[in-house]
């Protein structure tokens, strides 16, 4: 069971958006992200929307599946909205002891929620479509200026690496010494909160144990072959950016430039 | 001098007296490729021997070459490490990366091969343990035996000329040990790597060229299987098994039947059995 655990939200496919370069997704992302909250009015927004829209159509990842990684922040969207309802001026629309919803307000919880959707739909494009490797990979090639002011960027890959190649197996380890424990007559399931997090005691050391051992050996492991820090290090795969990846960061440009300037231009409240 | 070659080698844990000596005195030669399984109880030193070899540890007492490398220059230790290569017990604990092949490329990425001639060392060592279709795998859906085999590739990508494999099976089933065993005679006699083996089970020592074995920090016995596991009072008196065909073989000489004291493999064992006992209905 717990051998089948995928990490991230990784549907592997073939589609455009999972062809692309993933330095180049990781940077879309990150700069749509930034200019979905530089959108100051509904116009900019809907630029963004139009965006992030395209980019789901391209990645091949059924709508469906999009609307379920909304389910967890649904919560978050519906209280936003509901405080945003309260806030701002304009004609008012509905008036009881101290709460007021104006005009405004409504603009205001409209705009908030589309926001918070939009920014999960942006980032789900990234999650969905890149591989955890693909995004350490992107990173550690991303931050390499960072290693001129001394940020110790190969170490925080490597890191990064193992750390996704052992939750699986840490994963199944705990579920092995539950299972002994259990064996042995330990309750883990009843009790109130207090008593299932004692429980977890008994389970937690072994597990820590287990792991420095892991530790030691995989360390000894990477001696053996040869690992000696970032110096002088290669790498098998290569990034190279391709014709698609440029067009892809013309089009995010050409629609961010759009945000600024309609920031700009655009002063009508409600648009 | 032979490929590896311990020259009065002792070696302690401990920095301070009383000084446990987990080697005592070790002088053994191994030649290029040759195959040589180790044997010994818990203790005896053989781990401590395998972490000698590629200058996970360095000597006490006395010395050793890798190649007429002195392990003891640290200069060098990079260079005795791209040469011989260790595979430990357990293969979870020894791979780096999520996926198959990125794991494989992990040595040669870390020796400083171009891109392009790493792909080639990958392909030809995940082909060479039979692992070239999980490639693109995670380790962590393998079963052990193939875990093992990916760990074994990760150290062939680096082109070592020896590969000294500690207790590789010993937490596989009988199926893994066998895939794990199978691959490292293939790449023994196909690509003439050196192999010394760690190993617990007597059957697999029995098939090595050569078989040492060691008892507190010593070399106690050193020759082919033959010679070694014929010694079976010897081995008895230091805890050690011999093969279960040798033990029977031993077991009725004792009770006075006139059978070999060299009988190694079952099918051995069978064909002295079918002498004895069609002997005995005919006479």
């Amino acid at each position: 069971m717990v051998r089948d655990i995928t990490l991230g939200q990784f549907l592997p496919g073939d589609s455009l958006m999972h062809r692309l370069d993933p330095r180049a997704k990781l940077g879309l992302t990150l700069s749509v992200i930034v200019f979905i909250f530089v959108a100051g009015n509904f116009l900019g927004l809907a630029v963004m929307t139009g965006l992030v829209f395209l980019g789901m159509a391209v990645s091949g990842v059924s709508i469906g599946r999009y609307l379920k990684s909304l389910k967890v922040v649904l919560l978050v969207v519906l209280f936003t909205s509901l405080l945003n309802l309260f806030y701002g001026g304009g004609e008012v629309l509905w008036e009881w002891g101290f709460l007021r919803i104006t005009w405004g307000g409504v603009s205001n919880s409209i705009f908030v929620a589309v926001r918070i959707i939009v920014l999960i739909f942006a980032s789900s494009v990234l999650t969905f479509t890149t591989s955890p490797t693909q995004l350490t990979d992107a990173l550690e090639r991303l931050m390499k200026p960072l290693s001129l002011i001394r940020v110790p960027v190969h170490e925080i890959a490597m890191m990064m690496t193992i750390a996704l190649r052992f939750i699986p197996t840490l994963l199944e380890e705990t579920d092995k010494i539950m299972n002994a424990q259990k064996a042995r007559g330990a309750d883990m399931e009843s009790g109130g909160i207090l008593k299932r997090v004692k429980a977890l005691v008994p389970v937690l050391v072994p597990l820590f144990v287990s792991s420095f051992r892991r530790a030691y050996e995989l360390a000894t492991a990477m001696e053996c072959r040869c690992y000696r820090g970032g110096k002088g290090r290669t790498k098998m795969k290569i990034l190279h950016m391709k014709a698609r990846d440029y067009i892809s960061c013309g089009v995010a440009a050409a629609a961010g430039a759009g945000v600024i300037l309609l920031r700009i231009f655009i002063t009508h409240p409600y648009l | 001098m032979e490929y590896l070659q311990t020259q009065e080698l002792t070696y302690s844990y401990h920095k301070e007296p009383p000084l446990t000596l987990a080697l005592d005195g070790v002088t053994l030669g191994i030649g290029k490729g040759e195959f040589v399984a180790l044997l010994g109880h818990n203790g005896c030193g053989k781990s401590t021997l395998a972490k000698q070899f590629n200058a996970l540890i360095l000597p006490s007492g006395g010395t050793v070459f890798v190649d007429s490398m002195d392990t003891k220059d640290q200069s060098l230790t990079f260079e005795i490490r791209r040469q011989v290569g260790l595979v430990q017990q357990n293969p979870d604990n020894q791979l780096v990366a999520s996926v198959v092949e990125e794991d494989v490329a992990f040595g040669p990425e870390n020796i400083g091969v171009p891109p392009g001639e790493i792909r080639e060392q990958v392909d030809a060592a995940l082909k060479a343990v039979g692992m070239y279709e999980y490639r693109t795998h995670a380790p962590h859906k393998l079963s052990g035996g193939q875990k093992q085999r990916v760990a074994i590739a990760g150290i062939l990508a680096m082109q070592p000329a020896c590969i000294v494999l500690d207790e590789p099976t010993a937490m596989l089933d009988p199926r893994g040990r066998r895939e794990v065993l199978e691959t490292v005679w293939k790449l023994n006699r196909e690509k003439g790597i050196t192999v010394v083996l760690i190993t617990h089970y007597m059957e697999e020592a029995a098939q090595a060229d050569r078989v040492v074995v060691m008892d507190r920090g010593k070399v106690l016995l050193d020759g082919t299987p033959r010679q070694v596991f014929s010694q079976v009072d010897l081995l008895k008196e230091h805890a050690l098994d011999v093969p279960q065909a040798t033990e029977l073989m031993a077991l009725l000489r004792r009770e006075g039947c006139e059978v070999p004291n060299d009988v190694l493999t079952a099918e051995e064992c069978t064909k002295v059995l079918e002498g004895l006992l069609g002997g005995t209905q005919t006479g």
